[in-house]
């Protein structure tokens, strides 16, 4: 709270000298880990985007639905995409749309955009977790490595319907 | 120690009013004392707000009460985000910056009315977005606002205002440091609680200016003035604003550790270059924190991701963890000083527990360290965040920095302004000397309540959770630890608020004469002074246990770390 002497400019002592080394080295290991994973892991954030109008994104996933509608749940079509093709997902207040049915251990190009507001793609349980934002189409080139029914939960607030805003997947 | 020493007579001509303090023997310029008393009444009258919406909206995601309705719950959570995360923080840090720059320094406020301008426009604006939300269903948007979520022109206007406010404040801190080096108030450097308040100030101008490009044409695209805000770059600018205002809470809270350090053990910094270097880490490297908010966005390459995430190479991190050292090092020596020299941690059994400045201290590092700042770290990188993204784990970690971290500091330094500046004694001291641990503890099963329930994917901002059957039923288990938790610092809350309430309504008027609350006549103030270079640096005065403390932590933060990018390698693979 006082001010110091004039020559306050001394030099470290060997204790701050030893954790300033320590600390450093822990915080190059943290900032080495993203670049590593990045080539060698398998899961990093997706990068891949377009610019897309709401009417394009709803046209291609018209389109979508068409081709590959297998069923229905609820009024919302269930939609089998062929392995290592493109599926596409529209979010709008309050709805995920189609319900995609997807294979075990193929690779798909998930295509996610909204409608209308921001929302949160939120695939439960595995706990995957992407910001949506109308406008952009962001493309998950994503492998289910786990069968069975899966949740997407919006996770951005999009007005006072957003905690009903639930989706599906399921893998077979 | 130059402060200490009788300096230049106050300016001729001006007409200020000053009086002495009993306690630094420092001048305490009356413009500056009714500023600072202002301030810090509003940044109350605030918590109390935030505080109601806290409890409430607690017992609405305490999944087994589920108390309010979804539009109540929203409302609220909109009005808790703001009254806590801005309103009362930011009043409490312009209570600081009046004092640091005026008090601290000796001395006078240089632009006072500039000062009261600046503080009317964010009172305006404070009480004004609360009312917003409060009758405008449209203006329910949450903390973030989002766009295209629209809410009310007013809404966004009065961010505006208390923004511009904020700014208005933070120039005549840097006015007051000018014209006090000027009139030779201090000699040589910047003391470093005002060096930490500084950083504050100069991040703040930065964050407050994102704050306003953000903002701006949200209010203009409110009204209808502009078409199209694209959502992506309102992001950008919006985070630019948000993230850094919690750096700005975090160098003020540092300084304020500082304070209630030496006000409490009489430290002396170890090294002034070491803390220093660290303020300077944050200054040049805390900014890039800002894109954590968008790593899982679209448009965003991989490389400038990382880069933003790393801090570049997690420099301002380092800054956090040579805190972490040299203040606990500070209060090792200054109690080995006084001869609790016993083992590795006699003078940490020796410490002054009961004094509420010492107890709000040490909750408010251990909890903002341990908790806030590694699961911060944790969730703030790159490929990990799409595990945490908008899950109840981001709320538990800020829960741990901004609540258990700056709030308990704030609480724990509001004892000493009452005294000091109130000039009121403090009364109900055991409920003061309780109150930290009360509070902090809650915070403590908040957060943790919190963290749990995010890993098992519950979403924040969310009115519930459960109905789908989304999330597994340990879910109900983790919510009730948040809950019990969010009793609990509402307790501890309730005791902050009676203690001050209780003490400036109805303590007796009393120049303060010494700085230790309940431990008797100490003056630690002056003690630390009279720490010499041969008790600092001899041998049996090391910090050796804050050394083995530290390298505990950095045991912990690295299981955390890598704990979690086990569980990330075990999802579904994702490019």
């Amino acid at each position: 709270m006082l001010a110091p002497e004039k020559i306050w400019w001394k030099p470290l002592g060997r204790m701050e000298k030893t954790w300033l080394t320590v600390a450093f080295v822990w915080c190059v290991f943290l900032t080495v880990m993203m670049p590593l994973w990045y080539f060698l892991g398998k899961q990093n954030v997706p990068t891949e985007t377009y610019r897309v109008t709401r009417e394009q994104f709803a046209a291609q996933v018209n389109a979508f639905v068409e081709e590959y509608k297998i069923g229905e749940e609820n009024g919302i079509p269930v939609v089998a995409p062929p392995p290592g093709g493109d599926a596409y997902l529209r979010a709008s207040t309050w709805q995920w749309y189609p319900i995609l049915q997807l294979e075990k251990g193929q690779t798909y190009r998930l295509h996610i955009s909204s409608m209308d507001l921001q929302h949160g793609f939120s695939l439960q349980p595995v706990n995957i977790n992407l910001q949506i934002i109308p406008g952009y189409d962001y493309v998950a080139t994503i492998v289910p490595t786990s069968t069975g029914e899966f949740t997407i939960v919006c996770n951005e607030f999009c007005n006072l319907g957003h905690h009903t805003m639930v989706g599906k997947v399921i893998v077979k | 120690m130059t402060a200490l020493a009788p300096t230049t007579p106050w300016t001729a001509g001006a007409k200020d009013d000053y009086r002495v303090c009993g306690v630094t023997t420092l001048k305490v310029d009356m413009h500056a004392e009714r500023l600072i008393i202002a301030n810090a009444v509003m940044a109350v009258v605030c918590l109390l707000l935030g505080g109601i919406a806290a409890l409430l909206i607690a017992l609405t995601r305490w999944q087994a009460i589920h108390l309010l309705d979804a539009k109540w719950f929203y409302s609220l959570l909109t009005i808790h985000g703001i009254d806590m995360l801005v309103a009362w923080i930011v009043f409490f840090e312009m209570a600081g910056l009046h004092f640091g720059s005026t008090a601290l320094l000796n001395a006078r406020h240089a632009a006072p009315k500039l000062a009261w301008f600046g503080f009317i426009l964010m009172v305006i604006g404070g009480l004004m977005v609360n009312f917003v939300v409060l009758f405008d269903t449209n203006s329910i948007v949450t903390f973030t606002a989002y766009v295209p979520l629209k809410a009310h022109p007013l809404f966004y206007l009065s961010y505006i205002l208390f923004a511009v406010g904020a700014l208005i404040t933070v120039i005549t801190f840097f006015i007051n440091i000018v014209v006090a080096k000027r009139e030779k108030r201090f000699e040589g450097s910047l003391p470093l609680a005002v060096f930490g308040l500084m950083t504050a100030a100069i991040l703040a101008v930065y964050t407050l200016l994102q704050g306003a490009i953000a903002i701006v044409p949200a209010f203009f695209w409110s009204l209808g003035w502009i078409a199209n805000y694209d959502p992506g770059i309102y992001r950008n600018f919006f985070w630019g604003f948000g993230h850094p205002a919690q750096q700005v809470n975090l160098a003020a809270m540092v300084a304020i550790w500082y304070m209630l350090a030496q006000m409490t053990t009489g430290i002396r910094p170890v090294n002034e270059k070491f803390s220093r270097l660290a303020f300077i880490l944050y200054l040049f490297f805390i900014n890039l924190g800002s894109a954590h908010h968008l790593l899982v966005d679209p448009g965003l390459t991989f490389a400038w991701k990382a880069v933003n995430t790393s801090y570049a190479m997690y420099l301002a991190v380092l800054g956090s963890m040579m805190h972490a050292f040299s203040i606990p090092a500070a209060i090792e020596i200054a109690l080995r000083v006084k001869g609790y020299n016993k083992g590795l941690f006699g003078w940490l059994r020796n410490a002054p527990w009961g004094e509420p400045g010492f107890g709000g201290l040490f909750m408010s590092m251990m909890i903002f360290g341990w908790i806030g700042g590694v699961t911060g770290v944790t969730i703030g990188t790159e490929q990990i965040n799409m595990l945490a993204h908008n899950t109840l784990r981001l709320p538990g970690h800020f829960h741990a920095t901004v609540v258990g971290g700056t709030t308990t500091a704030f609480m724990a330094f509001t004892y000493y302004v009452i005294p000091l500046i109130f000039r009121k004694e403090l009364k109900l001291k055991s409920w003061a000397k309780w109150q930290p641990y009360v509070f902090g503890g809650g915070t403590v099963l908040v957060s943790l309540g919190m963290i749990t329930s995010g890993l098992q994917g519950v979403s924040r901002r969310n009115w519930d959770i459960t109905f789908a059957g989304v999330v597994p039923g340990t879910v109900d288990l983790t919510l009730a630890i948040f809950g019990i938790g969010a009793l609990i610092a509402v307790t501890g809350g309730i005791m902050y608020l009676t203690v001050v309430l209780v003490s400036v309504f109805t303590g007796p008027r009393l120049e303060a004469g010494q700085l230790l609350l309940v431990g008797g006549k100490e003056n630690p103030l002056l003690e630390s002074t009279k720490l010499t270079d041969e008790q600092m640096e001899h041998p049996k005065n090391q910090p050796k246990g804050t050394l083995v403390l530290v390298f505990a932590f950095l045991a912990w933060f690295a299981i955390y770390y890598l704990s979690n990018w086990w569980l990330l390698g075990r999802t579904w693979y994702i490019r």
